[in-house]
């Protein structure tokens, strides 16, 4: 070809002429099969995920999701070891990806432990427990009103009842006030940690085309990046209210998580008798307000803004309660505490900035500052064991 | 798959159940304390179960036997008398071919195993001759891994069928012929002796192997040994059937997700066995459970009387409806039916897990003497 010819060509030529070539090799691949002399045969690996479970007068009801490499029968399905029987919605063989449906005619026993087996065509098995056999709430505006009233008690009260130190914070002197922030990082640091931990469990129950793990770091990257870059949009890192904002607004995400993970509970039966956890979390967030009040020290902050931070923090509980009682999905949980995750990120990074550049001597790696870090961790470990029996 | 929630540990909870009152009187009369009120209403009402049916415990859908090539209610009764011929010095020989296969074979509906068989089925040919007679068998192994046949009985170390003596084990492609007498009388089995023996067992490799007693060699009990022999006029009378117990492992976890009688799951309670009341049952029942070290059978609304292996002419037990068995025992079970009331009459494995796996059946009592199953 010569030059002149090639000046002539359009330029989105070179777009099409890659992408057609593209198709074209996988088209030749698929139809020539070049990898038969490796003499590789596998076998179709099927998978089987439960993903939701309603259990009412009916009985059992799941909502499955498959993947495999070939369409996955559903042939039987086992209840307690007992062959059962089941209608599948929809019927036959289910391709990559898709859901569907079973439902099980099982007297199932309030309270008990029931362990559900999957048999595909080809005999594997997945199995499914459910912990504690309780009736699935329905709707109704009563257990609505509840389900709020329990994510205000383990989110907003808390948040509330840390920012009531204020007054008293503000009457620390600037040793005090690094203290205080250095003890924020600690405790933040410690949610980071726990909610990366709860993301990656939840990912367990993640159909595995999800790849839960890597699910949950590539969002917790993400959501660490877009925010941090909001954060700084105006040129310089957020400090006073617009730090708190970010603070609150991590802790919110993570409070949304432990919101779905409380309703979710509560729903399954698994923390039916959980008062006792709700008073835990409430004094275990109560840190959280202390944390999100520290930046705020050295300024006047009007009472809306207290109003709107506690809101910002702890009404996201609310929203999990609510959201883990009535439509729980594993794998949008773990993406919602990978976004939790990258928000706190985001948070440690600016308030250590803001430690930084509010130290005069800029030797913040001090006794007193390590010692509040340790103790936020401390002190989180410490109230988390009220919560952890 | 784990708790949801580990982190919190929710579990458990019940231990705290005084600070729940605690919570409870700040959120009076709630849902969210509904755990509560569940446990204070749920002798009164417990209404989930009420409504639900507890009668669901089956497969859903059917086998098709066909596409298998050999069907559970043929195999009660189908004997395998084999080629009959004399021997110049008049004993009779009996001569069979065993072909080894490969083959996928539904088990329950929609569940297919990747079966090693003798001649396609699961359990193999149910060898049927008399105390006495010559027994050839050409085996072929046309299947994808070394096969014995190891025959329950008295024979030589030449044809016992295990690896380390005789042929050892028949490589794939290659054939050996098998030969002994039959003895002694009673309910035997054969069975694949390669090694890794439970993978060779539980694939499928195995059959019934049934010796009637000569009448002439048991002159103190000629009437029963006529009873027994296959043939005879006072046989004729007898509803007789075979039953293997065994079961299947098919995620290869060493562990049986079903169990059956005759390889089907349910197949006898999906569609029971006929019996006609006025004639007397016997059952030669065999145990190739593998995995589990016993198998069981349970007769309802009625007791049997029992010959352990079938090797004597007399009861080894007597007026039981239970009968416990270990890896390849086996048994012979007479009990009879008469002027019990037409009806369905259950029988299964005695444990209940194995009966709800698949190991649960029914006869169909009628009335009826030209009953054919």
């Amino acid at each position: 070809m010569s030059k002149w010819s090639m000046q002539k060509l359009p330029k989105w030529i070179w777009i099409v002429i890659p992408v057609a070539l593209l198709l074209g090799s996988i088209a030749l691949f698929l139809a020539t099969n070049p990898l038969k002399p490796l003499g590789v045969v596998a076998p179709p690996i099927e998978e089987v995920t439960v993903e939701r479970t309603i259990l009412d007068e009916e009985g059992i009801h799941l909502t499955v999701r498959v993947n495999g490499s070939e369409p996955v029968r559903i042939a039987q399905v086992l209840v307690d070891d007992a062959y059962w029987q089941f209608t599948q919605k929809p019927e036959g063989p289910l391709t990559r990806l898709s859901s569907a449906k079973i439902d099980i005619p099982y007297p199932w026993v309030q309270h008990e432990l029931h362990e559900i087996t999957i048999i595909t065509s080809t005999g594997m098995t997945f199995s499914h427990t459910i912990e504690v056999a309780e009736p699935t709430p329905e709707w109704s505006i009563q257990r609505i009103a509840a389900y709020i009233l329990l994510g205000i008690y383990i989110g907003v009260i808390p948040v509330a009842l840390g920012l009531l130190f204020y007054p008293y914070l503000r009457t620390l002197g600037s040793t005090g006030i690094n203290f205080l922030l250095t003890l924020t990082i600690g405790l933040l640091f410690y949610l980071l940690i726990d909610t990366l931990q709860e993301g990656f469990e939840m990912s367990q129950q993640v159909a595995g085309v999800f790849n839960g793990n890597l699910l949950v770091w590539v969002t917790a990257g993400v959501a660490f990046l877009i925010i941090f870059a909001l954060g700084r949009r105006g040129g310089k890192a957020p400090e006073g209210l617009s730090l708190s904002t970010y603070l609150a607004l991590g802790i919110g995400f993570h409070n949304l998580g432990e919101g779905l993970a409380v309703g979710a509970a509560m729903a399954s039966g698994e923390a039916a008798l959980g008062s006792f956890l709700v008073v835990g979390f409430t004094l275990h967030n109560l840190t959280e307000g202390i944390g999100i009040a520290a930046p705020l020290l050295n300024r006047k902050t009007k009472f809306r803004t207290f109003v709107f931070l506690t809101l910002l923090a702890g009404l996201p509980a609310a929203f999990g309660t609510l959201i883990g009682a009535f439509a729980y999905s594993p794998h949008w949980t773990a993406v919602l505490l990978a976004i939790g995750a990258g928000a706190i990120l985001q948070v440690i990074v600016e308030v250590g900035t803001y430690l930084y550049k509010n130290t005069e001597t800029k030797s913040w790696f001090t006794v007193s500052n390590l010692t509040g870090f340790v103790l936020g961790i401390a002190i989180m470990y410490g109230t988390a064991l009220l919560v952890a029996i | 798959m784990k708790s949801k929630f580990s982190r919190k540990s929710f579990l458990k909870t019940g231990l705290f159940s005084g600070a729940t009152a605690l919570l409870g009187s700040l959120i009076t009369g709630t849902p969210f304390s509904r755990s509560q009120q569940h446990s204070n209403d749920k002798k009164t009402a417990d209404p989930p179960n009420e409504k639900k049916p507890h009668g669901g415990m089956s497969t859903v859908g059917l086998v098709d036997h066909k596409r298998n090539g050999f069907n559970p209610h043929e195999m009660l009764t189908d004997w395998d008398t084999g080629e009959v011929s004399q021997l110049p010095n008049g004993q009779t020989l009996r001569e069979y071919e065993f072909v080894a296969i490969d083959k996928e074979i539904e088990i329950a509906p929609g569940v297919f195993f990747p079966a090693w068989t003798y001649n396609g089925r699961v359990p193999g040919p149910t060898i049927r001759c008399m105390e006495g007679d010559r027994i050839r068998i050409h085996f072929i192994n046309a299947g994808s891994h070394p096969h014995t046949i190891h025959f329950h009985g008295i024979h030589s170390a030449e044809m016992d069928g295990v690896p380390g003596t005789g042929p050892g084990m028949i490589e794939p492609a290659e054939s050996f012929t098998y030969e002994f007498d039959a003895k002694p009388f009673g309910c035997h089995l054969y069975h694949c002796h390669s090694s890794p023996l439970k993978r060779h067992i539980h694939k499928g490799l195995y059959g019934a192997f049934i010796v009637d007693p000569d009448p002439a060699r048991h002159a103190e009990h000629s009437d029963i040994a006529r009873s027994r022999l296959l043939g005879s006029e006072e046989n004729e009378s007898w509803q007789e059937f075979l039953i293997v117990m065994n079961g299947f492992d098919t995620n290869f976890d060493n562990d049986n997700e079903i169990y059956a009688a005759n390889t089907v799951a349910f197949a006898y309670q999906n569609e029971p066995i006929r019996i006609d009341r006025e004639r007397p049952v016997r059952i030669y029942l065999i145990n190739t459970t593998e995995f589990d070290p016993i198998n069981s059978f349970h007769l309802h609304a009625n007791f049997f009387d029992f010959y352990d292996h079938g090797t004597t002419l007399t009861p080894t037990r007597e007026m039981i409806d239970t009968v416990m068995m270990c890896q390849a025992q086996r048994g012979i079970l007479e009990f009879t039916f008469e002027d019990f009331e037409p009806g369905k009459f259950m029988f299964h494995a005695h444990q209940s897990e194995f009966a709800e796996l698949g190991w649960m059946s029914f006869f169909d009592l009628v009335n009826n003497r030209e009953v054919s199953v």
